[in-house]
């Protein structure tokens, strides 16, 4: 499918999705249809990942309920809206996150929680979103592409939640936000000079980085150099992880079937790793399956970047879309053994809660992006 | 919003998103494919060796340890019997925090000191891998108890395993010997392989003696496991092959009579069938519990016995090597007949001592009196020590030492109990080889009467003792009769090892009998009285020396503490014409063996041969 030209988006004042069913609650099929195909496949690995725990996958229901909520809830809210709010929530959510470093409560070993009473709540999370939102407003409210200047405040604006992140610590949240960041400079039409400068920077710092790191985090990239060196430490999940996929072959061995899951020889199979209980009992050819459903959300919501009526909604689409991409190759590539041991979910496969809300809220504002229509003044 | 930007600014911003939306499509399709490209490594072209490490992971290979073989003895009761047990076993090396588990798991089970020492003790002397009890004895509710919390503790689990039980406890100890867990050294002996989930081996008597027969061969199955290691299936096996169960010759009941017999006195009794060579009996006293040392017997008690000065966990009957003393008359007036250098006609002359020719040493009968003249037959009834340093002297040391070799002395015997000593009956080369000394003639004639540096163990004195009631058809002694597999009403019978003892004339083991039964039959016999009108018995009483007497002074009874006194000794067979046991006794600083060990002889030979009772004693009497 060809990316839908410029014109097309013109034309669409008068738009039959405003007018369908569908239209007027705002909900994008071809996106929905995707989200519940994934979800449900989601569903049936999860039932097995999880050791036929039906109770885990009740919970999984539930929670992808309140995410669909979301999802439904922010359909709603019309981008300008939204625009308007994107500094409010940014600054919010910075401000959340300096005082999780503060006084947030202490899960896993990182600070990651803020306890509001009632529930507690990963602001991190809400940086996913924020951060997207914040730098789209900056970057639309001149022309694009943007200048050295805007350029420059982007990246501040993307760095300090990141690193705030980074602190808790908690890498995999802080890749994801950096990314968010990133991906809406480049949708922006960031300057392929600047970008290759600030990849030759970012290679020059990998030192300072290193020197920044916790143990833990620098065993993690050593591990993935030589998953070998320490096969019943560090390098267990990625050897084990490995064995399951290979051991799969095109086949796999069948659904409930996968004795490195079952017998638990897999670590965290039913959520960091689930991708490994994909490729040992649904082979080559359910990855294949698996991808495709990806590639077609992620597809979607390119098409909706392009067909957006203004800047802001390109670049959030086109920003959001890119980081539910960052979320499954960072995924993909960790449990396969391309990329070191990052704690990045599978979306909406992996068990948990947090990361599925805000994946499907942020598809919430593609559908709004695509479904609110005004008519142009011309 | 811009509203007011043209529409040319509009779509040239259109157009910019839409380039890099649609590069971001490529990038996107790039990333998927090198993960695409990366699975296909590992599904398609290493699926093989992926798929075998997968296996690896999951099947595993246990052995299958053998069910031990059971005791009967020779009237078919238990003596040997396993039972279960469950005991909580750590795996040093699958266990991060050793300290911590243990305390974490006396938060759920009874741990306490001596569980701790025991765990402490023998996790030092452990096979590695090999799993270390913690707790033993565990009650159905402490193994439920466990069970529940076992996710906890990885390396840690609940091993239900068959234990050795000695029902008899004490009166066996001696001769089954027992079993306890394997050390370092001894999986160095074994093979491995056979012994992979075996925990115990024989450590002495009839159960190390028999360890190939009662461990059996090891078996083994696939199982299916999970990460953390546990079984959850099997998928195929080869059955172990149980032990065998050993029959014995052993009769409980005489065990049990003869240690009866013994008393309170530190001793040995060994009884053996001369027909067969079969042990009836083999008792060492003071004994133990050998089912402390089954599971590791605690520091506390293990030193009491260690450092008893009764020393209970000798065992008399096999290693205790002792002088003979007057016991080996009658074999060396054999070996005298057998070369010829005495007729059992001829008298010798006993003035009360002996002095070789040349030399001032007075070598002294018991009897300071002297026997007067006398034939071998009174020689060995009144036990004159006289006639047999003359004996000893004409026959010259090497030939005793061969006639003696020959029916047992100075060599092990070859029964099937572990740790068997074999007593040493010395000689010119032995003394020039081990004390770097010559021999002197007179040390000759000390050997003739069983003391100086010679030394016999019971169980040779009974063996010697059936040798002569068989007429020199020397059978080496065994415990065990014969072998069954569980639940085989068919039992083999293991072979006897025999050899004849040769002598010039077949009346000559006779005419030493005749005079053995004259020992308890003749009015001036050294053990008349244990004589019975139920059977004639042929004994011959003995003394060995604990103390040496001075060349001038007297040996007085009174003077000398207890721990000085001479051992008792007593051998003899019953009955005379049809012998049905032979028996050894020895009664550590007993005295003399007429009044102290002939009537522990006794009362075993009545109790085998159903004879009434011998009365309560009548007080000490003289004679050797």
């Amino acid at each position: 499918m060809a990316i839908r030209s410029v014109s097309s988006s013109l034309d669409r004042v008068g738009d039959p999705a405003q007018t369908t069913f569908m239209g007027r609650l705002h909900i994008d099929l071809p996106l929905l249809a995707g989200l519940l195909l994934l979800s449900g496949f989601g569903l049936a690995v999860l039932y097995s990942a999880s050791g036929q725990d039906l109770g885990a996958v009740e919970r999984q229901l539930a929670r992808l309920g309140i995410a669909y909520g979301f999802m439904f809830a922010l359909a709603q809210v019309s981008p300008v809206r939204l625009q308007r709010w994107s500094p409010p929530i940014y600054v919010a959510g910075v401000l959340m996150l300096v005082a999780v470093l503060l006084i947030g409560d202490v899960g896993k070993g990182a600070q990651r929680w803020l306890d509001l009473g009632a529930v507690r709540f990963q602001p991190s999370e809400l940086l996913k979103l924020a951060v997207p939102m914040m730098v789209a407003w900056l970057l639309a409210a001149r022309p694009l592409p943007p200048g050295l200047g805007r350029v420059a405040g982007a990246a501040a604006l993307t760095l300090v939640p990141a690193i705030l992140i980074a602190k808790q610590p908690d890498l995999g949240t802080a890749v994801l936000v950096a990314t968010a960041g990133i991906a809406v400079l480049f949708i922006a039409g960031l300057s392929w000079r600047l970008i290759f400068l600030i990849g030759g920077v970012v290679a020059a710092l990998t030192p300072l980085v290193w020197y920044h790191m916790h143990d833990y985090q620098r065993q993690r990239v050593l591990t993935f150099l030589d998953p070998e060196s320490d096969p019943l430490g560090s390098g267990y999940h990625i050897i084990q992880s490995q064995i399951a996929i290979g051991s799969g072959g095109i086949q796999g061995k069948g659904w409930l079937n996968g004795t490195q899951s079952h017998l638990e020889f897999l670590p965290e199979r039913h959520t960091d790793f689930i991708f490994a209980v994909i490729g040992e009992e649904l082979g080559l050819s359910g990855i294949l399956i698996l991808l495709g459903l990806y590639v077609f959300i992620i597809y979607r919501g390119l098409a909706i970047a392009v067909g957006a009526q203004d800047s802001y909604g390109r670049l959030l689409a086109g920003g959001l879309s890119l980081v539910f991409f960052v979320y499954v190759f960072v995924n993909t590539g960790m449990v396969t053994g391309l990329l070191p041991v990052v704690g990045v979910p599978l979306p909406l496969v992996s068990f948990g809660g947090t990361s599925m809300v805000t994946l499907l809220a942020s598809f919430g504002i593609l559908m709004a992006i695509e479904t609110h229509r005004k008519s142009l003044r011309i | 919003m811009r509203l007011d930007s043209s529409i040319q600014d509009r779509e040239r911003e259109a157009h910019l998103v839409a380039v890099r939306a649609a590069i971001s499509g490529v990038l996107v399709l790039a990333a998927l494919a090198l993960v695409i490209v990366r699975l296909v490594h590992l599904q398609v072209d290493n699926h093989e060796h992926y798929s075998v490490l997968s296996k690896d992971n999951r099947v595993k290979v246990q052995p299958v340890p053998p069910t031990r073989g059971l005791i009967y003895d020779a009237r078919g009761l238990l003596i040997a019997d396993n039972h279960p047990s469950f005991s909580l076993e750590i795996t040093i090396e699958k266990v991060e925090d050793l300290a911590g588990t243990i305390d974490a798991l006396a938060a759920v089970l009874p741990i306490d000191e001596k569980d701790r020492s025991r765990f402490d003790r023998m996790q030092r002397q452990r096979v590695r891998f090999q799993g270390v009890p913690i707790r033993l004895n565990l009650t159905e509710e402490e193994v439920a108890r466990f069970s529940l919390d076992s996710y906890r503790f990885p390396g840690v689990d609940v091993n239900a395993e068959l234990i050795r039980t000695y029902p008899l406890g004490d009166l066996t100890a001696h001769v089954l010997g027992y079993v306890g867990r394997i050390n370092e050294e001894e999986m160095g002996r074994i093979d491995g392989s056979d012994y992979a989930g075996t925990h115990f081996i024989g450590k002495g008597g009839v159960e190390k003696a028999h360890e190939g027969l009662l461990h059996g061969h090891v078996g083994y199955q696939q199982v299916e496991v999970n990460a953390r290691g546990r079984v959850l299936r099997t998928l195929e096996g080869k059955p172990p092959v149980a032990g065998r169960d050993l029959l014995l010759y052993l009769d409980m009941g005489l065990q049990r009579a003869a240690t009866a017999a013994l008393g309170d006195n530190r001793g040995a009794v060994v009884a053996i069938d001369p027909r067969t060579g079969g042990v009836l009996a083999l008792v060492s006293k003071p004994s133990f519990d050998p089912n402390l040392f089954v599971q590791g017997i605690a520091q506390k008690d293990y030193h009491a016995l260690l450092y008893s000065p009764d020393k209970p966990l000798f065992n008399r009957a096999v290693r205790g090597q002792y002088p003979p003393g007057s016991t080996v008359k009658p074999f060396v007036g054999l070996a005298g007949l057998a070369a010829g250098v005495i007729d059992a006609r001829k008298v010798k002359f006993c003035p009360g001592a002996y002095r070789l020719p040349g030399q001032s040493h007075r070598y002294r009968c018991w009897r300071r009196g002297g026997h007067g003249t006398l034939a071998l037959e009174q020689a060995i009834v009144q036990s004159c020590d006289v006639y047999f340093y003359d004996l000893a002297h004409d026959l010259g040391i090497e030939r005793l030492k061969g006639y003696l070799g020959r029916l047992g002395f100075g060599d092990r015997t070859g029964i099937d109990v572990s740790g068997e000593l074999g007593g040493l009956v010395p000689s010119k080369e032995w003394k020039e080889k081990v004390r770097k000394q010559l021999w002197y003639p007179g040390e000759t004639l000390i050997v003739g009467i069983g003391q100086g540096a010679f030394l016999a163990t019971p169980l040779q004195l009974a063996v010697a003792t059936a040798t002569m009631a068989n007429r020199g058809h020397f059978i080496a002694p065994r415990v065990a009769r014969a072998t069954r597999l569980p639940g085989d009403k068919q039992a083999a019978e293991l072979p006897a090892v025999s050899r004849p003892v040769d002598v010039t004339a077949p009346g000559q083991w006779d005419q030493v009998i005749r005079a053995m039964t004259q020992v308890v039959e003749s009015p001036n016999g050294t053990a008349r009285r244990i004589r019975t009108s139920d059977y004639l018995i042929a004994g011959k009483t003995g003394t060995a020396q604990v103390f040496t007497v001075g060349q001038n002074e007297t040996y007085n009874v009174s003077r000398i503490t207890e721990r000085m006194r001479d051992h008792a000794l007593f051998i003899a067979f019953a009955p005379v014409d049809d012998p049905r046991i032979a028996v050894a006794v020895i009664v550590e600083n007993g005295g003399h063996g007429g009044s102290v060990a002939a009537p522990v002889a006794r009362r075993v030979i009545d109790a085998h041969l159903g004879g009434t009772q011998l009365m309560a004693d009548a007080g000490p009497e003289h004679g050797d």
